[in-house]
């Protein structure tokens, strides 16, 4: 029964899926472009934008047409809604990635240190993403909840890598120009794992239809 | 195989009354195609031209053509049409007196077919179609009105089945039932397209989009619109069919 609605779920688990395995290809380019600081490379990583925000109207149709043509109700609505909500989240994403690349094109090597801490919360960020995809294809409420103790582990490396940052701007001030982008870098990954925490959030919604805060 | 139609022209009275107004349509093969538009826009007219049984109201007229796989249907025999388009109404309607297997054989009988096994076959074949074999297997010499309005109404599709119809047509066949019932036909009738060519005459605007492929909007005996559902249902071309679709009028 309602074989057409559940098809069209399947098709948004399917769509976000591959959205998000873009934006890993995406930020991973990205995080590979910051080391060698390449610029060429920034400029490729920045055109591969455009094929989230395709991704994200995508989704967005998908969402269109089935509000429009299936009339889905609780969790189906639930469902639906949030779809729309994590594309848009995803899509952020993919923004956050490509600043990194836009940071690129206006740092000036040599890097000041080589990256520890950034790589790791890249990595983490990326690991987020993709539990809370899994946790909205499997509708599982414990990989969303997880969310918030992996987000506190990110702003704790945050908070490390703009101490870090600050000691080598203080001690060389001649680099304080690629300390600022590279605390900008930080951040961006910070917020890249909020976002992570929205999908969590929403997985919560659907399950629950009640709201949670995995970002606090 | 379902076949496709062409409507070209097509005009209908009642009377004096004009309920057709020059309706050209493609309607494609193997797809499910539903008529929406308010009370009295012609869309039960429309169907009943296709299996020509407007014509044998009285003080009816037809103009215009339809043509079924590349035959025009006024050329050929109404009782050989009806075979190849078979029709579901709106209130099941199984023959009162007769058993299920009875009901379902009751067309092929007809037609003169009399081997036992092979009208058991058929019957078999075409309750399984109907999705209503596993639930009427065993009591398949039961009246047809034992069974629940759903129920009847799948065996009224087994029964319209059974003469191996390239077109089907439905009118309004699932507005007496309840909403699981509904499902089921909807289910059905998704099925059913991959081997005929389904006509769905419905005014509730929720179940075309839920289950056709591409819709047409009548109004007052003319064709508004027709295309794709998701279009119909997101981004109308006409005025008149987002009113309607969005409950402004009719």
């Amino acid at each position: 029964m309602r074989q057409p609605l559940n098809e069209g779920q399947l098709v948004l688990i399917e769509l976000l899926k591959k959205m998000g395995e873009e934006v890993e290809r995406i930020l991973k380019g990205c995080m590979q472009t910051l080391i060698s600081l390449d610029r060429a490379q920034a400029e490729f990583w920045i055109a591969e934008d455009q094929k989230i925000n395709d991704f994200e109207r995508q989704v967005d149709d998908e969402c269109v047409r089935l509000i429009a043509t299936q009339q889905p109700v609780a969790k189906d609505l639930r469902k639906i809604i949030s779809a729309m909500k994590i594309s848009t989240d995803l899509e952020r994403m993919g923004d956050l990635a490509i600043d990194i690349a836009k940071i690129v094109r206006r740092m000036e090597g040599p890097l000041l240190k080589q990256l520890v801490d950034i790589p790791i919360m890249a990595e983490k960020a990326l690991g987020m993403m993709k539990q809370g995809l899994e946790a909205y294809a499997s509708e599982d409420m414990e990989l969303a909840n997880d969310l918030a103790v992996q987000d506190d582990q990110v702003d704790h490396l945050y908070k490390r890598v703009l101490r870090d940052l600050l000691v080598i701007m203080m001690e060389k001030p001649e680099v304080l120009d690629q300390g600022m982008y590279l605390s900008f870098v930080g951040r961006y990954l910070e917020r890249f794992a909020d976002h992570a925490t929205n999908i969590g959030e929403n997985v919560i919604y659907i399950a629950t239809a009640g709201r949670q805060d995995l970002n606090k | 195989m379902g076949h496709t139609l062409s409507v070209r022209q097509l005009e209908a009275w009642y009377g004096s009354n004009q309920t057709l107004k020059g309706i050209n349509m493609e309607i494609a093969s193997n797809h499910v195609t539903a008529i929406i538009g308010p009370s009295g826009c012609g869309k039960s007219t429309f169907v009943r031209c296709i299996n020509r049984m407007h014509e044998t109201l009285p003080g009816s007229k037809v103009k215009g053509e339809i043509i079924l796989d590349g035959e025009s249907i006024y050329e050929q025999d109404p009782v050989v049409l009806r075979k190849m388009v078979g029709m579901v109404f709106q209130k099941p309607n199984p023959f009162p007196s007769m058993s299920i297997y009875e009901n379902v054989v009751a067309g092929v009988r007809l037609n003169g077919m009399r081997n036992k096994k092979t009208l058991q076959d058929i019957a078999e074949k075409s309750l399984r179609m109907a999705a209503l074999w596993d639930e009427v297997k065993d009591r398949l010499n039961y009246s047809g009105m034992s069974l629940s309005g759903g129920q009847q109404q799948r065996l009224c599709i087994a029964r319209a089945l059974a003469v191996e119809p390239s077109v089907l047509l439905m009118d309004e066949p699932a507005s007496a039932l309840d909403p699981i019932a509904t499902m089921h036909i909807e289910g059905l009738v998704r099925q059913l397209k991959e081997d005929y060519t389904i006509l769905i005459v419905t005014h509730n605007m929720q179940q075309a989009a839920r289950i056709a492929d591409s819709t047409a909007f009548f109004l007052n005996g003319e064709l508004v619109e027709h295309g794709p559902t998701s279009e119909i249902f997101t981004n109308p071309n006409d005025k008149r069919t987002e009113d309607y679709i969005t409950g402004r009028f009719g």
